[in-house]
This record gives C-alpha cells, sequence and structure tokens, in this order.
C-alpha cells in the first residue's frame, strides 16, 4: 500500500509547498504524471488523461501566481474527475461502450466551481458503466485493481477516484453517490470519501443515473480536504434546481476545529442497532468496536438509537434506483450522439444501439426499472417502494432526535476479490449500509477506521447526519480522523 | 418461495433493448430472483403513509423565462452519429416500409 507521506499529501500541504515555493504547478502536474506511469499500468484508475490540457492549466496557475494573482492557495492542485462528471473537451463516456465517442462540450458546474479557484481537472476515472455497480468491474473499458492489493476491487462505482487518491496519482478526485458510490470505494480503498446532502451541489453536468438519489462528492487523503472541496463546489445554482439555496456548509473551519481539537465532548452519537446485528465480518466488527471505544475515549455520549425499516432499503432502492435510471437512460438511443447501430428504421437502431451499448448490469438495472413502472406492477413496486421510502425517513428523523450524529460500518466486509461476487443479487445486498443515506437525501462520510485482520485491507467507518449538517459531520469526522492517527 | 415469472420479452421490448436468447434467459432469471426479493416489501402496511418521490428539501422551483444564449450548434452537432447539410441530425427512417433513405 501507497501511504508515504510524500505520495499522499494532503491540500494544505501542497498548498503551502505552492506558496513557499517548493513546487510550481507545472512540477506538480509532473509529478502526477510519474505516478501515473508508476502506478497505473497496474492500478488503471484512469480512462484517459489529456496531459497537454492539464500542463496548459499548470501554466496558466504559475502565471497567475507569479503576477500575484492566484485564484485560492490551492491554484494549480489537480483533481481526477469520475467519467460520468463533464469537463469541456473531455471524454463523457461513463465507462460505457455507448457513449465512447461523445466529448462534452461543457463543464459541470462543480468543476467549473474548482476550475474558478485554480484546481486543474485531471484525467477521466474509470467507473461501473452509468455508475451501476458496487466493484467497477461493470466498466465497458477495463478493471480497476485495488491499490492496496491488485487481487482486490476497488469498490464502486466510483473505483476509479477511490484508487487514484490511494495510489497517491492525485490528492483528490471527485465522484458520485446514488446508493454508496463513493462511500464504499474510499472504504475498500483507504480513503475518506463524503456523500453531501442532497442538492448541496448542483447536479448540472453530472450524467444521470437516479435522479431523487445522485450527489458529486469529493475522494481525499483527509478529512479537511473533503471540507475543502465541498465548501467550494456547494451553493445554489440556476442549472439545476434541486439545488440548494441554503447558507455555505463552512465545514472547513468545523473539520480543521475538529482536527486540532480531536474532542468529541457534547457530541451525542448514535450507534443504530440494525448496522451491528449480524453479517459484519469479524475484522469489520473489530474496526467498528476499536472506533466506538475512540469516540467515547474522546469524550463523545453514546446513545442506541433504531433504523427499524433498514431490512428494506436494499429493496427500495433497487425500485426507485432502477425506476429512475429506465427513464433517465431513454435517452442513450444513439441517434444524437454515442455510437449508433443502424437497423431497418428508427426503432430498429434504437433496439440495437442499445442492445450493443449496454452492458448487462446496465441492461439488468433498465428492465427492472421498466418491470416496476409497467401497468399493473406499479402499485405493488414502485408506488409502494415510494411509501417505505417515507418510513425510512421517518427512522432517521426519529433517531436524530436521540443524538447528533450517527456511526456506523460501510460495508460488511472489506474489499473482496474479481469475481468473488458475481451473483447480482448477492452484490446489492453488500450496500445495505450506504444505501439508506440516498433514500433519505441526508450527508455523510467514510473515514479509514482500520484494516481488517483478515484480508490486510482498509475498512472504513461511517459518520451520518441530517440534511445540512455536513459542518457538524466533519468536524467529528476530522476529529476521529486526528485521534485515530 | 417460488419465483416470480417475468415476461422478459415483453418488457425487453417496453425498454427499447435488443436480448440475444441466451441473455434473454439469464437476464428473466436473474430479474426472477431480484423481483422476488423486492417482493418483501409486500409484508408492511403502508396504509396512510405518503410516498417520497424525492429527498429535496425544495417544493416549487420557479424563475424569470429569459432567453440566453445557448450552445453552439456545430459543437453539439460534433457528438452526432450522423449530420446532414452540416445542420442537422441524420437519423434512420423513421416509418417502417419501403422508402427511400
Amino acid at each position: 500500500m501507497d501511504l508515504s507521506e510524500k505520495n499522499r499529501r494532503t491540500l494544505p500541504q501542497i498548498a503551502a509547498d505552492l506558496k513557499e515555493k517548493k513546487i510550481s504547478a507545472v512540477e506538480l502536474a509532473k509529478e502526477c504524471f510519474s505516478k501515473l506511469d508508476e502506478r497505473d499500468n497496474t492500478v488503471k484508475a484512469f480512462l484517459s488523461v489529456d496531459r497537454d490540457a492539464v500542463l496548459a492549466a499548470a501554466e496558466e496557475a504559475d502565471k497567475r501566481r507569479a503576477s500575484g494573482n492566484a485564484l485560492s492557495d490551492y491554484d494549480g492542485i489537480p483533481v481526477g474527475i469520475k467519467d460520468n462528471i463533464a469537463v469541456r473537451g473531455e471524454t463523457l463516456s461513463c465507462a460505457s461502450k455507448l457513449l465512447k465517442p461523445v466529448v462534452s462540450p461543457y463543464d459541470a458546474t462543480a468543476v467549473s466551481r474548482l476550475r474558478a479557484k485554480g484546481f486543474i481537472p485531471f484525467g477521466r476515472l474509470n467507473m461501473d458503466e452509468f455508475a451501476m455497480g458496487s466493484s467497477c468491474e461493470n466498466s465497458a473499458f477495463q478493471k480497476t485493481c485495488n491499490p492496496c492489493d491488485t487481487d482486490r476491487v476497488p469498490g464502486g462505482s466510483s473505483g476509479g477516484s477511490a484508487a487514484a487518491v490511494a495510489a497517491g496519482i492525485v490528492p483528490a478526485t471527485l465522484g458520485s453517490d446514488t446508493g454508496g458510490s463513493i462511500r464504499q470505494p474510499a472504504s475498500f480503498c483507504g480513503t475518506v470519501g463524503l456523500k453531501p446532502t442532497y442538492g448541496r451541489i448542483s447536479r448540472y453536468g453530472l450524467v444521470a443515473f437516479a435522479s431523487s438519489l445522485d450527489q458529486i462528492g469529493p475522494l481525499t487523503n483527509s478529512v479537511p480536504d473533503a471540507a475543502a472541496l465541498l465548501d467550494i463546489m456547494s451553493g445554489v445554482d440556476s442549472m439545476d434546481s434541486t439545488s440548494l439555496d441554503a447558507a455555505a456548509p463552512n465545514s472547513l473551519e468545523a473539520a480543521l476545529a475538529g482536527a486540532s481539537g480531536r474532542s468529541l465532548k457534547g457530541v451525542k452519537i448514535g450507534l443504530p442497532e440494525e448496522y451491528f446485528a449480524s453479517g459484519l465480518a469479524s475484522g469489520v466488527d473489530k474496526v467498528m468496536q476499536n472506533s466506538i471505544e475512540l469516540v467515547k475515549s474522546m469524550g463523545a455520549e453514546i446513545v442506541k438509537v433504531s433504523l427499524p425499516h433498514t431490512k428494506y432499503a436494499v429493496a427500495v432502492y433497487y425500485i426507485v434506483a432502477t425506476a429512475e435510471a429506465s427513464a433517465n437512460l431513454a435517452r442513450f438511443d444513439g441517434i444524437r450522439y454515442g455510437d449508433r447501430k443502424e437497423g431497418r428504421d428508427l426503432i430498429d437502431t434504437y433496439f440495437k444501439s442499445r442492445g450493443a451499448g449496454f452492458g448487462d448490469e446496465v441492461k439488468r438495472r433498465i428492465l427492472l426499472g421498466t418491470y416496476v413502472l409497467s401497468s399493473g406492477y406499479y402499485d405493488a413496486y414502485y408506488l409502494r417502494a415510494q411509501k417505505v421510502r417515507t418510513l425510512i425517513r421517518r427512522d432517521f428523523e426519529e433517531a436524530y432526535k436521540k443524538c447528533d450524529i450517527l456511526l456506523t460500518p460501510v460495508t460488511p466486509n472489506a474489499a473482496f476479490k474479481f469475481g468473488e461476487k458475481s451473483d447480482p443479487l448477492q452484490m446489492y445486498l453488500s450496500d445495505i449500509f450506504t444505501i439508506a443515506l440516498n433514500l433519505s437525501g441526508d450527508c455523510g462520510v467514510s473515514v479509514p477506521g482500520g484494516i481488517d485482520d483478515a484480508t490486510g485491507m482498509p475498512v472504513g467507518v461511517q459518520f451520518l447526519a441530517p440534511a445540512l449538517g455536513e459542518a457538524k459531520l466533519l468536524g467529528a469526522a476530522s476529529a476521529f480522523e486526528a485521534a485515530l492517527k | 418461495m417460488p419465483e416470480t415469472e417475468i415476461d422478459i420479452r415483453y418488457v425487453a421490448e417496453l425498454a427499447r433493448l435488443e436480448l440475444n436468447d441466451s441473455d434473454a434467459a439469464k437476464l428473466q432469471r436473474e430479474l426472477g430472483q431480484i423481483v422476488n426479493y423486492i417482493a418483501e416489501l409486500g409484508e408492511l402496511d403502508v396504509t396512510g403513509v405518503q410516498p417520497t418521490a424525492h429527498a429535496s428539501l425544495l417544493t416549487n422551483v420557479v424563475r424569470e423565462d429569459v432567453r440566453k444564449a445557448s450552445f453552439d450548434r456545430a459543437e453539439m452537432l460534433k457528438n452526432a452519429p450522423g449530420v446532414v447539410d452540416e445542420n442537422l441530425v441524420k437519423v434512420p427512417q423513421v416509418l417502417p416500409g419501403e422508402g427511400s433513405n
């Protein structure tokens, strides 16, 4: 595992080096390229990197800094971008054959806000096709390996985003989280991964999978790094009517205070009993028990809470998410963009382009979503799932009456081996601890918590907080992270 | 539990997805298992529970209807698989039957 400090520097460390002229933006970009050359032949986190574009942007950053016009302390720092988030002039394939030829004509709002502070979009990161999967094995193009053990998956769907940070290629990346797709790979690879409150970060330029669940978020080497990126990317956007016009999260301030104070005095941390009931691998359970002891020793008050509808979350999720996906992915028909397979007529062209362009998991989910929305089944599946979604949200509201944040496992197991989970339903069930957060719309973060003694792989712990509670969430997570070191 | 029988060909028709025979058989079996699993929601009493369509904190969002510049047509057409007159997306014949293409 590549955990050396030199290769996994935090954003403030890099910012200080840039400020003190220990390194230029161009040199930093070249360091990332050499790390890419050294590690990515085996890790395969990146689908592509436009080195000329990165270097050109780095030269601009150096010029700005030399003339005293740096856009921020971070001006010139590269950030890797998942292949479903639009960057002008770069591919936007969602790791799908169907969208392989597509080049984005615009920047996602999250990307343009990072650019405005001088961050440089660096490469296209591998993922499960259309963000559907938990292992990156559903990419149409390549297998990304876990940098900690290349026989194991990096997690998914933002597997490339987690692996690129864990391998020390770039200091931070963006991913998207529809059911755990940032937090689970972060846990598997040993990085921090944040799923912000629904609406915190504009989804403009994020290729839609399940619109009521999708959120963009950062994967980083530290909690304050994730907070810094969140603060920059968040805020209302006229291009996404679901983006929130809320007070700024100010989560960096809270995270830095947490890191220096290392205290959780006065914080009530809830442990949802259903998340500890059974099925946790013993190594994961040990990391959880150590984490609970640690937060207690930091002054937190531990509260037992219950989320009684937890056992239904997977079923609700796979109805709601696939229903929304079946509608969102209807636009990929080989007509206006993407890889077209000509048929006898227009409708046959749809069938052929979609049949040839989509991989197995995407087909499975489109079909499931179509089925649960189809006449005669809508009430039994989709409408009922929406009602149970209400019950799941109420569970969280009740729990947060008794505590400030929740502490839970991220996944029942550490990173598994390639091909180990070939049954789709088994793969879905492993999402049990992450998906409820997307259904509730609240915020959560995965933070490295320890090592699974059975596999030697990293294990994350998950902190959850109510909607717009990122400052509290990241303050506590940062205190935990600092105390663990 | 008995496995739910899904008419996979009908669902694929609705979804505009071409499936070969072996894929269809495999997907039929897999979807049957998944649908069997999600059917556990049937055991819950949801009488009087309002459905949640989204978790947004917002209700209606309105804006002024103002005209503004959009994307450049030529740039957008670069992604089209077929273009006619440098101006239009070329599509296959829309209505089935004989005709020029």
